[in-house]
């Protein structure tokens, strides 16, 4: 009995003893939380925390198509275009200014003088065309759609020729000029270059950090140090450190920034996906900002003395109709009964936030080629009725397809708003199958592969181009609308894209104005909606934060009292 | 009681083997996928379809399976898709695995260091009020959700009277250095007292809302453990013989009532990874419960079967500790 007894006398000891140890090192602890604030109030500007709703996938913005990316990178780096402030327009920003040739397909950049990358590299021609060549010269998994979804989608195709790309090539005469050659003329130039994804990063350090080593690895892909820890551009914050344990992104003042220096010594965005969360983070003073209030708390939050920035709209939520399964809805008076069954005033009071409006085209008419003479779709069940009967459909039975478990800036509320329209479609004497899907969980899988008959979906506006909401919407005519049932399918896609191409501003004005006046009197693809303004929510301390259309807010200008 | 051991842990291979298998397909048998996950509402057909080979989507699930094996055994577990995008998969439970230990490392201890002692005395004083507002007080440790009780702590004593961090681990203003992930333990290594304590406080409201239900567990096995020694003929032989009363307790009572608390303990592992995922939604900590929450919402495979996998390894290795644990308290299993 006594040999066993004696170990363990032994362990409990020491046990003991560590017991003692720990709790030294707590009151030790204890006491020196006096001084914890260690690493602040350095400068005059204080520091920013802002409450994000989720981690940016990378911070190479070229790799990237998601907001939370693109909210770090825009701080970090600049395009040779930029937009200003408040706007969606386009202003310069590392170009002083450019111009093109006639036929549009030659734009010269003059570019600012004396601005160098975050590494001390120098900002010049030849480091422009460098970022070109880089995002034509992507291979491999480079090229795929879920990395360079932005280049893609408005430049097309890469080096290897394997597809038509808009971009030809570079060249850089001197060092503040950079020369770009495009293959055909687009509306969407220069415009496009102010997208983060098009932001001029540093050739040294995407070289050393082997930014271009993307892989498809088992059933994911992989991304260099550059994307991870290197981030390397010319704007007025500097990439300190990503802490993926503590959930938090750290940005410093860059010093040596060519134009005004932020006013903020350092700015931080901490990763709180849950909307209560961010809420009682901005109450008890742990962030000074954050993004996606819910609609709901604006009152309370406005009360409680914060300010909630209303931006302006620049997006469009749309009831989408497939033309692939139901051969109905390839009758114009069908969908156009829809269109008057939808009560889209009751819509916007009753379900979206304030500052919402009806949408009576496909985007906001701060966008070029707006029509104002479009025809319009009074609420209306009795006429709806009555062009189901005389397209002989007064049977018809809808499966409308609503998301489950997502809100997007467009669309707060799926349930609610599915709700709202549905009733509006029995009153029309539709009946409707309600089919709910998680978004990631088969929604997008099922719209994308045109499995519904009528859904909810929406678009925020990446650039002021037409092009960038009904192009992205009809220029393929066998996508989620699938018009490609309908004789007009493809005219509508020539239409679009001869307009994109129109070199000269007042024609394309023309030309998409009348595309415009045609998708709601002749063809009516889907149904526009609504436009819903995102709010930001700032706490008192927080001064000089330029709400943006584009959800593109800028911290430079941001300073924190108290 | 190594041979036991051996066998313990070729269990636990097999376990595991299975589970993956299992999980592979039923989480590819969920709708959705990765690819919309990536490439969200802007995807067309043609993307889709790329990035599925790419990704080797489109294959068979069994040569899928084949290749994921095949990568495992190298250590490869893939890539995140989407909690970390671009991460490798272990890596990403490495970096968020500290969090949930100390987490729920801290609530189980606080559940032991309260749960016990009240046990004990509730079935000293059995039917007294001592033993009657315990009981009641478990009970409602049971019977409240731990994210109500998250939501109610926080809105309390951090919205309310701001006297406790409402999310997160440490604030971030404080630039700690790691080394290990377990910020507390960074902090005494680094000599960082305050970036210790800071942490610290950050634990407190989520490790009291995580440790309700395994102290209402533990208070309620050691009261009924308690009560059956008391009983025991041993006990009243101790009695009888003359030893002194904290001889008896100790040795004789808390000792032999502490075999099924100590199982208990060892279950509970279980409840607490669970709660863990609520708690660490609300409190904003990131740890393996919200790469769980986030990977399921992205569908991120490679991050959830990692994550899946080793929570049951470690549940399934704390369990034999606790296996062994016994041999430690009644040197009777010893032998066997």
């Amino acid at each position: 009995m006594r040999a066993p007894s004696r170990p363990l006398r032994s362990t409990s000891v020491r046990r003991r003893t560590a017991v003692v140890g720990f709790t030294c090192a707590l009151a030790v602890a204890a006491a020196g939380c006096a001084e914890s604030q260690r690493g602040e109030g350095g400068g005059e500007g204080g520091s920013l925390t802002f409450g994000a709703a989720g981690a940016p996938d990378l911070f190479d913005p070229f790799y990237a198509s998601d907001g939370e990316t693109f909210r770090v990178t825009r701080q970090i780096m600049e395009g040779l275009v930029g937009f200003k402030e408040g706007t969606a327009d386009v202003e310069p920003e590392l170009a002083e200014r450019w111009e093109h040739s006639p036929d549009g397909k030659t734009w010269t950049f003059h570019l600012r003088q004396g601005v160098k990358f975050h590494d001390g590299t120098d900002f010049n021609g030849e480091a422009v065309c460098k970022n070109f060549e880089r995002w034509y010269d992507q291979t491999g998994a480079g090229q795929n759609n879920a990395l360079s979804y932005y280049w893609i989608e408005n430049f097309g195709g890469f080096s290897d020729g394997a597809k038509p790309s808009l971009y030809a090539s570079c060249e850089s005469p001197d060092a503040t000029t950079a020369t770009v050659h495009l293959t055909r003329a687009t509306s969407k130039f220069p415009d496009l270059l102010g997208l983060p994804s098009f932001s001029m990063q540093s050739p040294t350090a995407m070289e050393r950090y082997k930014a271009n080593d993307v892989r498809a690895v088992g059933d994911s892909f992989a991304y260099p140090e550059y994307a991870s820890a290197h981030p390397t551009g010319t704007g007025p914050f500097k990439f300190a450190s990503y802490d993926s344990g503590n959930a938090a992104i750290r940005l410093e003042r860059n010093d040596e920034y060519w134009g005004e220096k932020a006013k903020l010594n350092d700015l931080t965005f901490r990763i709180i996906p849950d909307e209560t969360t961010r809420k009682q983070e901005l109450e008890s003073g742990g962030i000074d900002a954050y993004d996606f209030p819910n609609a709901a708390d604006l009152k309370a939050l406005r009360d409680a003395g914060n300010k909630v920035e209303v931006r302006d709209p620049f997006n469009i939520m749309y009831l989408g109709i497939t033309q692939k399964n139901n051969p109905a809805l390839r009758d114009l008076r069908v969908r156009q009964a829809l269109a008057h069954a939808v009560d889209r005033e009751n819509l916007v009071k009753a379900n979206l936030p304030e500052g919402a409006e009806v949408a009576k085209e496909f985007y906001p008419d701060t966008v070029d080629g707006y029509a104002d003479d479009v025809q319009q779709y009074p609420h209306d069940p009795a006429r709806a009725k009555q062009l189901l009967a005389e397209a002989g459909a007064s049977d018809l039975t809808l499966n409308f397809y609503w998301p489950a478990e997502v809100t997007r800036p467009y669309m707060p509320d799926p349930q609610g708003i599915f709700n709202a329209l549905a009733e509006d479609l029995r009153e029309a004497g539709i009946t409707v199958n309600a089919v709910s899907k998680p978004w990631n969980g088969g929604y997008i899988d099922d719209v994308d592969n045109a499995r519904a008959d009528v859904f909810l979906l929406g678009w925020t506006g990446d650039y002021n181009t037409p092009d960038n909401f009904i192009g992205t919407f009809f220029g393929t005519p066998d996508n989620r609308f699938y018009t490609a049932a309908s004789p007009w399918g493809e005219q509508l896609a020539t239409e679009l894209r001869t307009a994109d191409a129109e070199p000269d501003d007042a024609r394309r004005e023309a030309l998409y104005q009348e595309v415009n006046r045609k998708l709601l009197s002749d063809y009516l693809p889907a149904v526009p909606l609504s436009h819903s303004p995102p709010a930001i929510v700032v706490s008192e301390r927080v001064q000089g934060l330029v709400p943006s259309p584009l959800t593109a807010e800028e911290f430079a200008g941001v300073s924190v009292t108290g | 009681m190594l041979r036991y051991t051996i066998r313990r842990l070729a269990q636990l291979v097999l376990v595991v083997f299975v589970l993956s298998m299992l999980l592979f397909g039923w989480l590819r048998m969920l709708p959705g996928g990765p690819v919309s996950a990536l490439l969200g509402d802007r995807a067309t057909p043609e993307a889709r379809a790329q990035l599925e080979s790419q990704l080797g989507l489109d294959q068979p699930i069994w040569v899928q399976y084949g290749k994921f094996l095949l990568r495992a055994f190298t250590g490869d577990f893939g890539t995140s898709t989407g909690v970390e995008r671009g991460a490798p998969a272990l890596e990403v439970f490495l970096t968020r695995f500290p969090a949930t230990i100390e987490l729920s490392l801290f609530a189980l201890l606080l559940a032991v260091a309260v749960g016990i002692p009240l046990g004990y005395l509730a079935a000293r004083r059995r039917g007294g009020w001592w033993d009657n507002i315990s009981i009641t007080w478990s009970l409602v440790g049971v019977a409240v959700p731990v994210f109500f009780l998250a939501f109610l702590l926080k809105f309390v004593f951090a919205v309310q009277l701001g006297v406790l961090p409402a999310s997160g681990r440490q604030d971030t203003g404080i630039q700690a250095t790691h080394v290990t992930g377990f910020y507390i333990l960074d902090g005494l290594l680094t000599r960082e007292w305050d970036a210790s304590w800071n942490a610290f406080v950050h634990l407190i409201l989520p490790a009291i809302a995580l440790s309700t239900i395994p102290f209402a567990v533990i208070f309620r096995i050691t009261r009924a453990a308690v009560l059956d020694v008391l009983d025991e003929d041993y006990v009243r032989t101790a009695r009888a013989k003359g030893l002194s009363a904290m001889v008896i307790r100790g040795r004789h009572v808390l000792h032999n009532a502490m075999l099924p608390v100590v199982t208990t303990i060892g279950l509970q592992t279980g409840a607490l990874l669970a709660g863990a995922v609520l708690t660490e939604r609300v409190f904003n900590i990131a740890g393996i419960g919200q790469a769980v929450a986030v990977g399921f919402e992205r569908k991120d495979f490679p991050v959830l079967q990692v994550v899946i996998l080793a929570a049951a390894m470690v549940y399934v290795l704390v369990n034999l500790l606790v296996d062994l644990s016994y041999a430690l308290i009644d040197p009777r299993l010893r032998a066997r």
